[in-house]
């Protein structure tokens, strides 16, 4: 099976922001780690990381016509922050991957998706 | 003995086929000729066996019909094995995969419903019909509600096998906990779902002998469903200490009993081990209210539920601490259930204080739902004015 991983960052905190420095200084370290041992599990396929939310640019057409609206698709908070993909055995395998990844435990959330196969 | 089969047919066709509809279809077929020709024809000597290779034959059948599904080369290959054998089959040869298919069906990554649902169908052989009606919806939602459940475990990849020891605490909550929803579905007044998990409760137990809490469980509903007769009296809840205990299923409490010492034997301590072992308490005469208290203290500490020191107060009250008991109520945060005013109450009028147990009353009446219980506070309410 072939899964999508996708990253919601809800309120984790982001380097830079306030939330972030308010973080422990073990923190600030364990978060990267983790984000590069997730990367290196066989299986995945790490994705890159997207600009904020606030950058986005939503696209739709109704009636032929493109229609654009600023930001993201839904509401700012549970906008997608990451991806990755991960080649496993069940859904239980990748359960487990994604209870490891920083943002499922910081305030976000991971949503897994089955990708169609062929 | 189709009910009774239904659910090990299933397993065993999933476990073998790798795909749940067809493997009900399979199954549904199987069980239909068998429906014709067993009447005219005779039992076989080994039902389960003959239902299974049957089924097993109609499903290569339709896959040699279809050829677009993938798994089919796999299938034609294992053709060859159960080809030919109808005179000499062996039930042994048929492992047992209905714990597979419990885990399964009760996967967290589905909706509750329809892990209700799902375990409701393929191991207790309920049509969709039938649990529609148990659970008051129309026939097709739930039809929809299955047919999505089973296509998210094939796409979605939820594997069909009994958890890793890592996993197995939380997937074993999850299957006790949906046997025991329809349970107290069933107790709420449709008695078929109650038997029903009763039903469920004694296959798990039989098939993981050494989970305490899944004896907890059994002993739990074998317990309470004993009672069923005599819960309510002219459509009035009737409270424990005064129900006809001639009304009760003295046989099945011994059972419940007994399934309860297998639970303690291997040391259990879960919450539905401790809810078992104050069922069994409850029934017993006379009641032992301080050991009950003491048994609501170690459940509240496990659950962290105030209705559970709601339950506990209860105890201390009869155990003579009414006092204590008020005191305990009084700091619990469940202003919004009835069943802690209607306690408040209660305490309030043995100690004298009619009318602050009126108050009390009257915002139990307010939150109350169901008629019977409405009743119920309504003369309790009266009786403090004799």
């Amino acid at each position: 099976m072939k899964y999508m991983l996708l990253i919601h960052q809800g309120e984790t905190p982001v380097p830079g922001s306030a939330e972030w420095d308010g973080l422990s200084d073990d923190e600030k370290r364990r978060i990267p780690a983790d984000y590069q041992a997730i990367n290196s599990t066989p299986g995945v396929t790490p994705g890159m990381w997207m600009e904020s939310p606030e950058t986005a640019t939503t696209v739709r057409v109704e009636d032929g016509r493109t229609l654009t609206t600023d930001g993201p698709f839904v509401a700012v908070k549970e906008a997608l922050g990451g991806y990755l993909f991960f080649e496993a055995e069940n859904l239980d395998a990748a359960i487990e991957l994604a209870a490891r990844i920083p943002a499922a435990r910081l305030g976000g959330a991971i949503e897994v998706r089955p990708l169609k196969e062929g | 003995m189709f009910r009774d089969e239904w659910g090990r047919v299933l397993a065993s066709l999933i476990g073998f086929l790798g795909d749940f509809d067809l493997a009900e279809e399979a199954a549904q077929e199987a069980f239909a000729i068998a429906a014709e020709r067993w009447p005219r024809e005779g039992t076989p000597a080994n039902p389960r066996a003959w239902l299974v290779t049957t089924a097993r034959n109609r499903a290569v059948d339709r896959l040699r019909r279809d050829r677009t599904l993938a798994v089919k080369t796999r299938l034609l290959e294992a053709r060859e094995t159960v080809e030919d054998k109808m005179d000499n089959l062996d039930e042994t040869a048929i492992p047992d995969e209905r714990l597979e298919l419990l885990f399964t069906c009760c996967h967290p990554a589905l909706a509750l419903d329809a892990q209700v649902a799902l375990t409701l169908r393929a191991l207790g052989g309920l049509t969709t019909e039938e649990i529609a009606r148990a659970f008051l919806v129309p026939e097709a939602t739930m039809a929809k509600r299955l047919v999505r459940a089973k296509e998210k475990i094939k796409a979605a990849g939820i594997p069909f096998r009994v958890p890793p020891a890592h996993l197995l605490p939380d997937r074993l909550g999850a299957v006790l906990a949906v046997i025991y929803l329809i349970f107290n579905e069933g107790y709420g007044g449709r008695g078929e779902l109650a038997r029903e998990a009763i039903r469920l409760g004694r296959a798990a137990a039989e098939l993981m002998p050494d989970e305490p809490e899944v004896h907890g469980l059994l002993t739990l509903m074998l317990v309470n469903d004993a009672r069923r007769e005599a819960r309510f009296a002219d459509g009035t809840v009737v409270l424990l200490r005064e129900q006809d205990r001639s009304l009760w299923d003295a046989e099945q409490i011994e059972e419940g009993r007994a399934v309860l010492h297998r639970a303690l034997a291997p040391g259990g301590g879960g919450p539905y081990v401790l809810q078992a072992a104050i069922a069994v308490l409850h029934v017993d005469e006379p009641t032992d209210w301080p050991q009950l208290a003491a048994l609501y203290g170690e459940l509240a500490r496990v659950t962290g539920s105030p209705v559970v020191e709601l339950n506990r107060a209860a105890a201390l009250a009869e155990a003579g601490e009414v006092e204590l008991a008020l005191a305990l109520v009084d700091n619990l945060d469940l202003d919004r259930y009835h069943y802690l005013h209607a306690t408040r109450g209660e305490l309030l009028g043995r100690l004298g204080r009619a009318d602050d147990a009126r108050l009390a009353y009257d915002r139990a009446l307010e939150l109350v739902h169901s008629d019977a219980e409405r009743r119920f506070l309504a003369r309790r309410r009266a009786e403090l004015d004799d």
